[in-house]
C-alpha cells in the first residue's frame, strides 16, 4: 500500500515535469505556425529541419553548427590544458597549490551571469573585439576546472613511482608521458571531456555576454532571440524533440552499462 | 620530481588572466564613474532607487520560495527513489536526472508555451511554477545520492534500540542527509537568484529579476552600474556559499 502511494507520487511528479516537453513533441508533428493549434499530422517540420528549408534560411543551421564546433574546441583545449595543469597541481605543495585550487574552484561556484559579465569587462578592458574567439576562450575558462577535478583523483590513485620507473628504464619524459601517464589518466580525461562538452553545449549566459555584436549565434542565443521576437520558429519543435529523445536513449544506455558492469562485479 | 609542478604554470597564468583579473575588473568598474574617476555613486544609485531595490528583494523572495518548494517536493521524491522497498526501477531515476542534461532555455520555453496554450495568465505564479520545473531535478539528485549511499544499519540500529519509524526518519535519516540538502540548496538557490532569460520567458517580460537588470545595464553600455550590481550579487552568492562549510562534493555534474 505504501509502495502504491509512493509510486503514485513519483509518477505524478514525472507526468507534470514532462508535460511541457511532451506537448512540444506532439506539436512537432503538425504544420501549424502557432503552438497548440492542431492542423493534422505532418512530418513537414522534420523535413524542413533537415533540408534547411525554412524562413530565415540557414541561421538555425549555422547556430547548431556553431554550438557543436565551439563545444568541441572548448572541450578539447580544456582537456589538454586541464590534464597538464592537474599533473602540475598534483606535484605542488603548500601555498601555491592552495592558491591555484582556489582559483580553479571560482568558475564552478560563480553564477553564469557573473562569469559572463566579468569576462565581458575583461575583453572591453583589453580592447579585444568580441566574437568567435572570445566565446571559445570564455568556454575554456568555465570548462577546464571540471577537467582538472576529474583528472586529479586519477593522479592520487596512481602509483607515483611508475613515471620515475619509466624514466629510469630509459624512456624520454615525452615517452613516459605518452605511454605511462596518459593511459593511466585516460578515464579521468574522458569524463572531464564529456562534462566540458556538455557544459559548453548547455551554456547560454556566458556566450550571451562574450559573443559581441557580430551576430554570432549558438543554439541557446538563437532560441533566446527567437523567443523574444515573439513566437518560436516552428522548426525548433522537432529539434527539441530529437535532442530530448537522443539524450534519453544515451542516458538509458549509460545506465544499463553501468548496472551490468556493477552486476558482473558483484558476481 | 618537483620540476613537474611547473606544468601547472600555463594554467596558473590562464587562471589569473581569465578568472582573477575579470573579477578584479568588476570591482574596479563598480567603483568608477563613466570617465574612470573613483566614486561610490553606482552604489548610492542602486540603494536609493526604489525600483532596483524592489527588483532585488523580489529576486531574493522568488529564489527563496523556489528553493523551499523544491525541498518540499524533492525530498520525498528522493527518499522514495533511494528506498529499495518503494522503488525498484532505475528508469524513474534516469527520468528525474535527465532534465539536468537538457538546455534550460528549451525547457523553460516549452513550459511557457504550455502555460500559454492552457490560457494561464503569465505572472508571478507561472514564474514560480516554471522555476520549480527547471530546478527540481537539481534538488532531487544530490539528496538521492546521499540517501542512496547512506549506511542502512544506522536506521536498523535505531529501530532495534526502540525508536519508532517516524523517529528514525526525523532523528537519523534527515540529519544524515543534510549535506545533500545543502548541496541541493546551492544548486537551486544560486542559479535562481542570478537568472535572467528564464524570468523573461515565464512572465512575458512583465516581471524583472535582478539578473535582467544587470544584463540590461551591461547591454546598454552602463558598464559601471552593471558592474556594481554584479558586485552586489557576488556578495549574496558569497554569503550563500558560507552555508556549505564542508568541502565535500555531493552533487557533481555526472550521472
Amino acid at each position: 500500500m505504501k509502495r502504491f502511494f509512493a509510486q503514485c507520487y513519483i509518477w505524478l511528479l514525472l507526468i507534470v515535469l514532462y508535460a511541457p516537453i511532451v506537448f512540444i513533441a506532439v506539436f512537432s508533428f503538425t504544420e501549424s505556425k502557432v503552438l497548440g493549434n492542431w492542423t493534422g499530422f505532418s512530418t513537414k517540420l522534420y523535413s524542413n529541419l533537415f533540408t534547411g528549408n525554412m524562413q530565415g534560411t540557414g541561421s538555425l543551421m549555422s547556430a547548431i553548427e556553431n554550438t557543436i564546433v565551439i563545444a568541441l574546441i572548448a572541450a578539447t583545449v580544456s582537456t589538454v590544458l586541464g590534464t597538464i595543469a592537474a599533473i602540475g597541481i598534483h606535484n605542488m605543495r603548500g601555498r601555491g597549490k592552495q592558491a591555484i585550487t582556489f582559483l580553479n574552484n571560482i568558475p564552478m561556484l560563480n553564477p553564469d551571469i557573473i562569469t559572463g559579465v566579468s569576462l565581458f569587462l575583461l575583453f572591453v578592458f583589453l580592447h579585444i573585439s568580441q566574437g568567435y574567439v572570445t566565446v571559445v576562450l570564455a568556454h575554456i575558462t568555465f570548462c577546464t576546472p571540471y577537467v582538472v577535478l576529474n583528472v586529479l583523483p586519477k593522479l592520487t590513485q596512481m602509483n607515483p613511482n611508475v613515471y620515475e620507473a619509466a624514466l629510469d628504464l630509459g624512456a624520454t619524459p615525452f615517452q613516459a608521458l605518452r605511454k605511462v601517464l596518459i593511459p593511466l589518466l585516460k578515464p579521468g580525461m574522458i569524463s572531464g571531456f564529456i562534462l566540458a562538452f556538455t557544459m559548453s553545449l548547455d551554456d547560454f549566459a556566458v556566450t550571451f555576454f562574450t559573443r559581441g555584436t557580430i551576430g554570432l549565434d549558438t543554439l541557446s542565443t538563437y532560441i533566446y532571440t527567437d523567443a523574444r521576437k515573439g513566437g518560436l520558429t516552428p522548426e525548433l519543435r522537432p529539434l527539441i524533440t530529437l535532442l530530448f529523445v537522443g539524450i534519453l536513449i544515451l542516458l538509458i544506455i549509460i545506465n544499463m552499462r553501468k548496472m551490468r558492469s556493477s552486476n558482473t562485479a558483484a558476481e | 620530481m618537483n620540476r613537474r609542478s611547473s606544468w601547472a604554470l600555463p594554467y596558473a597564468i590562464f587562471l589569473v588572466l581569465f578568472v582573477a583579473l575579470p573579477l578584479i575588473l568588476i570591482m574596479v568598474y563598480a567603483f568608477q564613474d563613466g570617465s574612470g574617476n573613483f566614486t561610490f555613486g553606482n552604489f548610492t544609485k542602486f540603494f536609493t532607487d526604489a525600483d532596483a531595490i524592489g527588483t532585488f528583494a523580489l529576486s531574493l523572495e522568488v529564489a527563496i520560495e523556489n528553493t523551499i518548494l523544491c525541498i518540499l517536493l524533492g525530498y520525498p521524491a528522493a527518499w522514495i527513489l533511494a528506498n529499495k522497498k518503494l522503488n525498484r526501477s532505475a528508469v524513474t531515476i534516469v527520468l528525474f536526472i535527465m532534465p539536468m542534461w537538457i538546455n534550460a532555455l528549451m525547457r523553460t520555453l516549452a513550459t511557457a508555451e504550455l502555460f500559454h496554450m492552457l490560457g494561464v495568465q503569465l505572472g508571478k505564479g507561472t514564474l514560480l511554477v516554471g522555476m520549480v520545473y527547471d530546478y527540481l531535478p537539481f534538488m532531487i539528485y544530490p539528496i538521492y545520492n546521499i540517501l542512496n549511499k547512506m549506511d542502512k544499519s544506522y536506521a536498523e540500529a535505531a529501530l532495534d534500540l526502540g525508536a519508532t519509524p517516524w523517529q528514525v526518519f526525523w532523528k537519523v535519516q534527515v540529519p544524515l542527509s543534510m549535506p545533500g540538502v545543502t548541496s541541493g540548496i546551492m544548486m537551486v538557490f544560486m542559479p535562481t537568484v542570478s537568472t535572467f532569460a528564464i524570468s523573461e520567458f515565464l512572465t512575458n517580460n512583465k516581471i524583472k529579476l535582478f539578473g535582467t537588470i544587470i544584463q540590461e545595464n551591461i547591454n546598454s553600455s552602463m558598464w559601471n552600474y552593471g558592474a556594481a550590481l554584479s558586485l552586489v550579487m557576488l556578495v549574496i552568492i558569497g554569503i550563500t556559499s558560507l552555508l556549505q562549510d564542508n568541502k565535500e562534493e555531493v552533487g557533481g555534474g555526472t550521472v
